[in-house]
């Protein structure tokens, strides 16, 4: 199974399992990754799960679809490598993903 | 327990013997009464898209299930919440009342409006109300009477919600107690004689407008602040707002943030007292607080619905709704929805996953407030659990005649000396 890294903004990593089909918010979730609210559960209607992936891996994580834009016009502190991580769905490529996670999700 | 469906009864009776098509679960009486449960709960297993052909409000759908108003919440290019269609609540806006403010607007003049105030409830700038908010509640909870009986609602609820706004805005302490003044006038039924015309509520509106002006004049030009009325007054979405648009986004920011936050306030004593097993858990353990905030909030769920206006012919849950169709997401019966919450009739403060809950709604028009709203209720908790070893109801509560807004209006209490 790939493995996925979470790092929260005051630096602290979190490497867990992700599971090939779920979604890279659900990775979070399921192994209690603090710092990924996902309020909707992953329904693209809260922005709660914003991550930031890091420029290397934005290829493999492809780009935002049409409900994430509208959603992540809210986020605070929304930069180009924004991304709700409940978009993301786990491939096997996505072994040593590494994304940062904001300040705050609201 | 509390606000379960309610037993067999005179109520379960009325809910379950009516005719599916005369379902009305629009009226104020059934919400004050707390009688609406038991209908949701058959409309969930019934009719889940229900459609009510007649009523006060006219012609309205009721949507009842979590996934199909998380559906419909999310979808704003078929669910419009614009005014000119009657807006965001079952009851439509009158023309002649109608103020312009962007939960009642859509995309995309809804998010450049709401982008440019946003900011206020970024994380840094939490932290940064966090203190004050604490402070301040603390000096309210000090100065409570002992072992006397007293409206936790008036004493506690509404004047540290007034607080709370009050920094928001930076508004002058002393004349705080103008800005309640003002969202009960923007809100009331003439029914309720709040204000007794459509006039007078204007005048006292106008004052409003006036009194903001005048602080925004002087912020306008100050260096920017991070308060509401100086992220307003320097950003390019809303520094060139007509007067009629400025009191609209006010009273919105106002409203939003008054009687919803008031009113979990005032239902999380009434929990907390109605069970007592979960209070000692929370006392053991204040940490809980972070679940037990979201419980609260989806618990009492303060606003029992939003309404939107179909754009076009959509099918939900099987059932078509039709282009110009009022469509009412009732979050109370989504946040009872077995389905998709566990056990949702309960209160209980370690839920798994506390924040999947409707009560904030989803989508572009979700609670902009909805983290301050949080930290106001762990605030005061917190501070709640630092002094006083209970809080006993003492008599039945009274609650708000309206199947929009879900509040109590008085709440005995007695805090032992
Ligand atoms: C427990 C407390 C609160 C609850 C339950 C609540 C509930 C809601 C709900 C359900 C909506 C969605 C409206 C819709 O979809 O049409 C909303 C929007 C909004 N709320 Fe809150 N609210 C709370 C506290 C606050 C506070 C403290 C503020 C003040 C900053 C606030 C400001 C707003 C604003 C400005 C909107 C409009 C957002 C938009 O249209 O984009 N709310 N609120
Ligand atoms: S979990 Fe809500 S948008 Fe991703």
């Amino acid at each position: 199974m790939p493995h996925v890294t979470f790092i929260e903004h005051n630096g602290t990593a979190h490497t867990v399992e992700a599971v090939i089909g779920k979604s890279l918010m659900e990775a979070a979730v399921d192994n209690s990754v603090p710092g990924i609210d996902a309020d909707c559960g992953g329904a693209c209607a809260c922005a709660t799960c914003h991550v930031f992936v890091a420029p290397e891996w934005e290829a493999k994580t492809g780009t935002r679809n049409e409900a994430e834009v509208a959603m992540l016009n809210f986020a605070a502190e929304v930069k180009p490598n924004s991304r709700l991580s409940c978009q993301i769905e786990i491939t096997a490529a996505h072994d040593g993903l590494v994304v940062h996670m904001p300040d705050g999700q609201h | 327990m509390n606000d379960a469906p309610a037993p067999l009864g005179l109520t379960d009776h009325e809910a379950y013997s009516l005719p599916l098509d005369k379902i009305d679960v629009s009226q104020g009486r059934l919400f004050q009464n707390q009688l609406h449960l038991p209908y949701f709960e058959r409309l969930r297993r019934e009719d889940p898209v229900h459609y009510c052909a007649d009523s006060q409000f006219g012609p309205y759908w009721s949507i009842t299930k979590y996934n199909d108003i998380v559906a419909v919440d999310s979808n704003n290019k078929v669910f419009s919440s614009a005014s000119e269609f009657g807006g965001i609540t079952i009851r439509d806006r009158r023309p002649e009342v109608r103020r312009e403010s962007f939960i009642a607007m859509d995309a995309p003049r809804h998010d450049d409006q709401r982008k440019a105030v946003s900011p206020i409830v970024a994380p840094q700038n939490l932290a940064r109300m966090e203190a004050g908010i604490r402070e301040r509640a603390g000096k309210v909870l000090d100065n409570l009477p002992r072992g006397e009986k007293f409206n936790w609602v008036e004493k506690v609820s509404v004047e540290l919600t007034t607080q709370m706004l009050a920094i928001l805005f930076d508004f002058p302490w002393e004349d705080r107690h103008l800005l309640t003044r003002w969202s009960d006038v923007a809100t009331a039924d003439i029914a309720a004689g709040v204000v007794k015309t459509e006039e007078e509520r204007e005048e006292i509106l106008a004052e409003c407008l006036a009194y903001f002006t005048r602080l925004w004049n002087e912020r306008v030009n100050a260096d920017m602040q991070p308060d509401l009325l100086s992220m307003m007054a320097h950003s390019p979405a809303t520094r060139n707002m007509t007067p009629d648009q400025f009191l609209g986004n006010l009273i919105l920011l106002i409203v939003g943030g008054n009687d919803t936050t008031r009113n979990s306030m005032s239902g999380s004593v009434l929990f907390m007292h109605r069970n007592p097993d979960q209070f000692a858990k929370l006392k053991a353990n204040p940490a809980l607080l972070d679940s037990a905030v979201p419980e609260i909030i989806r618990y009492q769920t303060p606003l029992s619905h939003m309404r939107r206006t179909a754009l076009e012919d959509q099918e939900i849950g099987g059932k078509v709704i039709k282009k110009g169709d009022k469509v009412v997401m009732w979050y109370c019966s989504g946040n009872r929805d077995d389905t998709a919450i566990e056990n949702p009739n309960a209160f209980i403060i370690d839920r798994k996953r506390p924040r999947q809950h409707l009560s904030f709604g989803f989508g572009i028009h979700r609670c902009v407030g909805n983290r301050l709203a949080e930290m106001q209720l762990k605030i005061v908790w917190e501070e709640i659990l630092k002094r006083f070893d209970r809080i006993d109801v003492v008599g039945p509560e009274t609650r708000v005649f309206s199947s929009f807004v879900h509040g109590i209006e008085d709440l005995p209490v007695i805090i032992s000396g």
